[in-house]
């Protein structure tokens, strides 16, 4: 068994796990940390980030060719150019020979379309409906936002100068296998492999293996995958959440004893408690209309957002600011919104009992219903310059700044220390999100809300499930590094058995050793088979049967006659048939006493036999047969004329002797 | 060999009151648990002291499941839990269990208020039944117990039905409920893997019954509106809340849209929005087309159909509208067929079935004259049409069922005994394999064959495909595989059979015998044994003969010569007792080429 490592990013994991002949990939996370090295795509060019100057380096020996490549903003040097992203590794691997790729979340699938394309991709992929629905959301908003600010160069030989460029770009992780974003339509064909799935149901991967989505409770969909053949259990935990939010919540018992854990996509914020910043939230929001500033909540389009329009509302009535409009700004807003009211089956059972009244499980309806959430393709979509006023709360796309109508409203606000821009997404530092806008006079407050497992819990659910080896990580054996003296936020070994670990570009052997394989025997077969005892508690009997193996599933047939016209055909006596010969064989064991054997020739008439003892073997010798019978501890050895007749009698009285199975 | 009992409570050569006990691998399970729409008294509701002669319920059945709302496949479910006592687990879908209640609720409101009856459930007991129920989703494995497993298919039927396969060790059974083979206007069609069941119990409800009758019954319907509306007659249909409403407003809708119809359409029930509402909720429960397009367009919100007000039932001019109850034995579309009665331009068109007694079941019956209670007298002029939109498979439908699902038996309920007969012949005919259609309180007992699963050392398994794969390719060659099967108390393995001696701790004894053939034949010894090994490879076809450091082997018989440069030679042939006769063989034909 081994694991290859494609991604870099625990939270967005990529590994490809080979067992019994089969190649499964765990999920297909897109690294976004790369677009942090590029300005922001505004929608219509900005003034001051083309003002900004050109970055080249000091002592220019050497003609780079970076002309325009390269921006400067506060001490910090940018990729001005159309931002590109950093799929999973594809050397270690061959995309072709996937027999299947199980998807964990939503938030786990944005590389699909750079496995799928042009890489003679042929097998399939499981994902729950939610995961395929809003999965596709999130592909198609990040190509929209990135196709509708089009850029005529694109910025290529800032690659090959690494070295003497400054940080934080110097240390960008092998830009030349950066990528740009797919298409609308390779989104498409990577999307119809898929096949959905519902928790707990059995999928058959091609006889070999059976591969069961659970509830990991992290988002609408999400799931943990067991892979299980019949006696041995993988799990996998990527993107699993204990707290009670709006999704159906994890299911553990499933994951226990399992013979290989593997866990990743724990929570990038370690230090923020997700209750605490939500409360922090509201506040700051009320707090900064209360002076008459908006705020913006940069955001993806499904997931926390839902919870975060539910407390919010709920807060803001509470605090008077009823009247005070939430914009809900995506090319996927309207769609992202109504979906989550038609996926009762996979919501939390506070959220689905709703729908037996009947009610729609997400406040958001209503608030739609009532014009309080507004939602809009974009800031230039038809109705929402008519419908936009001050004070208010912009939810949009997308975290990372570099493109979206977030964009948009950084820009349109980011002069005025009235208005706020709160951080709540954890994907992005939202430090380095902000730099290219620096100086910013807006007030930026972080609010991390990653519901994700923490440290604490992980470890408390690694000794709950008692897995027998456990494979994580390398990151999560030392403290983060936002926290290097927090040893505490560390995953911790169980039992005596090592971690195992893994990072990016790593192939990993497993130890999980298979012993034993499930046949079937039919009953005909089956029925014929009287066991032995041998001795107390130990049974035994000869099987011998016709093999049929069908999609690796092994079954042990009787074997039947077949007539066979050819022999029938030969003079002489016919030679034996492998099959009868194989049906009748059984096996000799224990001892074979001489004496018992020399009464047994006696009383079957046979004269004359002489029990010889030498000092490595006791022997029967038959003067009149010239035969000579050797009898050792396991073994009896005949040696006799070519006289069949007497053989065969000196067989029959031998078997006697023995006992067999 | 282990038997499946099955016996039909209801449903059995009939159709109405499903209810049908499973026996397998020691579980007892209840599929369906419906009502007799049809009687008002005891047989109402299936005979369960057939099952429970005493003590309570849940002692008898392991757990019960029901497969769509339909008041003949749930209508009992409250009397059974609440009332006959069962406290174990039952299963339905999510959409089952929001409409389910409601059904029932409406049911129990005609039964109790309008006939009298009592001894019947409370709302009450309809609500703590429907607690006890455990929601599931399609596809999802569910283990009731560690033994007894159920997943639920897609059937079509009505929002939310389901087929169940149900698994108890090795053994597994499929059953229907109502389901449809044929995309519908607002539902999919049923769908089902190769899962091979020992038995498949299907609906038979349209055993002889050819496929495209139900969008002819649509044309008629909509054709008989249209003229009626045409003439400015007044259209009413009675219906319940919920199912068979939904579909023909969407009928009626798409028509009105195409055909650019201005006359109105009312749907004048208390729960209209309500039970639109619940298809909007389940709507990933209904076809590809409708969930493809409801974010801009719910099916389920219906521009021409617009709310009803009492004030309209006097209003001028022709109408269509949709009242509740379905039976005309009480409420607004009673009141509504009162007035219209008397008029020859007017219709009521009748979608479903009318209990005894109630004003329905009278005038589709052909009363022409109605008596009501305060000696009012109700002549019948409109028009009155029946017609059943029911989506259930047809004759085709089933067979594609039972070729999609591969059952080893098949059993037909939930149909007329004559119809049952003609497909049941059918099926044998089709795919050999048995068919069965018990009566109701009729035990059928079939008969499974299973393979035994063993757990078989890799090794052994691995050695097999070494032999094999060594061989040149032969798609006769048959795959002979020699194994012991090690029975201990910590489990049952095949192993190798020179494994064994170390994994069960035992020594084998081997048993060899040589026997030696003189031969005249000048020339060094090889030369004698290459001699033989062209005949031999002859003979033994089928064997591998080798020729390995001198001597010729098959499996464990050794053929060795030995002698000097002279003409006398011994050949030696040597082999262990499991290979006894063709050691045997082998002498003797030496024997006889060489003398
Ligand atoms: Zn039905």
């Amino acid at each position: 068994m081994k694991l290859y490592c494609l991604s870099s990013e625990p939270t967005k994991p990529c590994l490809v796990l080979s067992f019994k002949g089969i190649t499964l990939m765990l999920d297909c996370g897109l690294n976004m940390q790369s677009v942090l090295h590029f300005m922001p795509m505004p929608m219509v060019p900005s003034a001051k980030f083309n003002s900004l100057p050109s970055w080249l380096p000091r002592d220019n020996h050497q003609d780079w060719q970076i002309e325009g490549e390269l921006k400067e903003c506060c001490g910090r040097v940018f990729v001005d150019s159309t931002p590109e992203f950093s799929p999973p590794l594809e050397k270690i691997i061959d995309f072709s020979e996937i027999d299947a790729i199980l998807i964990s979340n939503y938030t786990c699938m944005l590389a699909l379309p750079f496995i799928t394309e042009d890489t003679g991709f042929k097998g399939i992929i499981y994902a729950t409906e939610p995961t395929l629905q809003i999965g596709r959301f999130f592909m198609e908003e990040l190509v929209e936002f990135i196709e509708q600010t089009p850029r005529a160069t694109l910025a290529k030989h800032w690659k090959e100068m690494l070295h003497v460029l400054p940080p934080p770009l110097a240390d960008a992780l092998k830009p030349k296998s950066w990528k740009h974003i797919y298409s609308l339509s390779a989104v498409n064909t990577a999307l119809s492999y898929i096949q959905t799935v519902g928790y707990d149901q059995k999928l058959d991967i091609y006889g070999a293996l059976t591969v069961t989505p659970i509830s990991s409770g992290y988002c609408l969909g999400s799931s943990n995958w067991l892979i299980s053949c019949d006696h041995e259990k993988v799990a996998f935990v990527s993107g699993s959440s204990t707290l009670t939010t709006h999704p159906r919540p994890m299911e553990q018992a499933t994951l226990k004893h399992a013979n290989m854990l593997i866990l990743t996509g724990l929570t990038q914020t370690p230090t923020a408690n997700p209750d605490t910043m939500l409360g922090e939230l509201c506040m700051t929001v009320a707090i900064t209309l209360r002076s008459g500033g908006c705020v913006l909540i940069p955001c993806y389009p499904s997931g926390v957002v839902y919870d975060l329009f539910e407390c919010l509302s709920t807060h803001l009535d509470k605090s008077g600011f009823s009247q005070v409009p939430l914009f809900f700004i995506s090319p996927v807003a309207e769609t992202s919104l109504a979906y989550s009211n038609i996926l009762a089956e996979w919501l939390s059972t506070n959220k689905q009992n709703k729908v037996y009244l009947p009610e729609e499980p997400f406040p958001h309806a209503f608030l739609v219903k009532n014009a309080r959430l507004k939602h809009f393709t974009s800031t230039y979509a038809e109705g929402f310059s008519s419908d936009y006023r001050q004070p208010c709360v912009v939810f949009c796309g997308h975290p990372s700044l570099r493109f979206g109508d977030a964009v948009h409203f950084v820009q349109l606000w980011g002069n005025n220390p009235q208005h706020t821009i709160i951080f709540t997404e954890p994907d992005f530092p939202y430090l380095d999100a902000l730099a290219p806008f620096q100086p910013l006079a807006m007030k930026a407050v972080h609010c991390p809300i990653d519901t994700s497992l923490n440290f604490t819990q992980a470890n408390k659910l690694i000794r709950d499930l008692k897995p027998e080896h456990l494979v994580i990580p390398e990151c999560y054996t030392q403290p983060p590094i936002t926290a290097p003296h927090r040893t505490d936020l560390v995953i911790e070994p169980v039992g005596e058995k090592p971690l195992i670990t893994f990072k990016r570009g790593e192939v990993i052997k497993l130890p999980l050793k298979r012993k034993k394989g499930r046949v079937f025997i039919e009953p005909e077969l089956a029925g014929n088979i009287i066991p032995n005892e041998i001795r107390p508690g130990l049974s035994l009997a000869s099987v011998t049967g016709e093999l049929e193996v069908k999609d690796n599933v092994y079954t042990i047939k009787n074997i039947e006659d077949r007539p066979s016209g050819k022999r029938k055909a030969s003079s002489s006596s016919p030679a034996p048939i492998k099959e009868e010969v194989l049906k009748e064989r059984k096996h000799e064991y224990g001892n074979l006493d001489p004496q018992e054997l020399l009464q047994k020739l006696n009383q079957e008439g046979i004269q004359g036999a002489k029990l010889q003892h030498s000092p490595t073997a006791t022997s029967i010798h038959l003067q009149d047969e010239d035969t000579l019978i050797q009898i050792g501890d396991n073994s009896t050895h005949i040696f006799c004329n070519g006289d069949q007749k007497i053989r065969r009698r000196l067989r029959t009285i031998i078997m006697q002797c023995l006992k067999r199975f | 060999m282990p038997d499946i009992k099955v016996t039909p409570l209801g449903a059995g050569q009939d159709v109405g009151r499903s209810c049908i006990l499973v026996s397998m691998g020691g579980k007892n399970i209840m599929l369906d648990c419906g009502m007799h729409m049809g009687f008002n008294d005891e047989r109402r509701f299936p005979d369960f002291s057939y099952i429970i002669p005493e003590g309570p319920a849940t002692n008898y059945i392991d757990c019960v499941i029901i497969s769509h709302f339909h008041l003949d496949h749930c209508g009992a479910l409250p009397y059974f839990t609440e009332m006959v006592g069962y406290t174990g687990p039952i299963y339905m879908t999510h959409p089952t269990k929001a409409i389910a209640p409601i059904l029932l609720e409406d049911m129990r409101k005609v039964a109790v208020e309008r006939k009298g009856e009592s001894n019947f459930f409370t709302s009450q007991m309809i609500k703590d039944c429907m607690k006890k129920v455990i929601a599931v989703t399609l596809h999802q494995s569910v283990m009731v117990d560690s033994e007894l497993e159920i997943k639920a298919y897609y059937a079509g039927h009505v929002l939310g039905a389901a087929m169940f396969w149900i698994r108890v060790g090795s053994q597994s059974i499929v059953y229907t409920g109502d389901y449809n083979m044929t995309p519908d206007r607002h539902l999919g069609a049923a769908w089902i893997d190769k899962c091979r069941p020992d038995l498949l119990i299907s609906e038979s409800t349209y055993a002889t019954t050819i496929r495209d009758s139900k969008r002819c019954r649509e044309r008629d319907f909509l054709k008989k509106v249209h003229e009626c509306i045409d003439r400015g007659g007044k259209v009413l249909i009675p219906v319940f809340a919920l199912g068979r409403a939904q579909e023909l407003c969407i009928l009626l809708e798409t028509y009105w849209e195409r055909m650019n119809l201005k006359v109105p359409v009312y749907f004048a029930l208390g729960l209209t929005e309500k039970a639109n509402n619940y298809y909007k909720m389940f709507i990933t429960w209904t076809n590809q087309k409708i969930k493809k397009t409801f974010v801009q367009r719910n099916m389920f919100d219906f521009k021409h159909i617009k709310p009803f007000d009492k004030a309209y039932i006097d209003n001028p001019g022709a109408m269509v509208v949709f009242a509740t109850p379905g039976m005309l034995h009480a409420g607004l579309s009673l009141q509504i067929f009162k007035k219209w009665a008397p008029n020859e331009a007017n219709m009521v068109i009748m979608p479903g079935f009318c209990v005894q007694g109630t004003v329905g079941h009278k005038v589709l019956n052909g009363s022409r004259r109605i008596e009501f209670e305060n000696r009012q007298i109700v002549e019948v002029k409109m028009a009155v049409e029946y017609m059943s939109f029911s989506a259930h498979a047809d004759a085709k439908g089933i067979m594609q069922l039972i070729q999609y699902c591969e059952p080893k038996n098949v059993m037909l309920v939930h149909g007329e005994f004559a119809k049952m007969e003609f497909l049941k012949e059918k099926i044998k005919q089709e795919f050999g394999t048995n068919c069965y259609n018990p009566a109701n309180g009729e035990t059928c007992v079939i008969t499974t064959i299973a393979k035994v699963p063993v757990d078989a050392s890799l090794a052994l398994l691995k050695s097999e495909a070494k032999r094999y794969s060594a061989l040149p390719p032969d798609p006769k060659r048959r795959r002979l595989l020699h194994s012991v099967l090690m029975l201990r108390e910590d489990g049952v393995c095949l192993v190798d059979a020179d494994e064994v001696t170390k994994a069960a701790g035992i020594t084998k004894h081997i048993v060899r015998f040589t026997s030696t053939v003189q031969v005249r034949d000048p020339g060094p010894a090889h030369s004698t044994t290459l001699k033989l090994l062209q005949p031999l490879k002859e003979r033994l076809s089928g064997w591998t003969v080798q020729l390995t450091d001198g001597s010729i082997s098959v499996e464990s018989v050794l053929v060795k010569v030995e002698g000097d440069e002279d003409d006398q030679k011994s050949v030696y042939v040597s082999w262990t007792n499991q290979d006894e006769d063709l050691g045997s063989y082998i002498l003797g034909f030496l024997q006889t080429m060489l003398n």
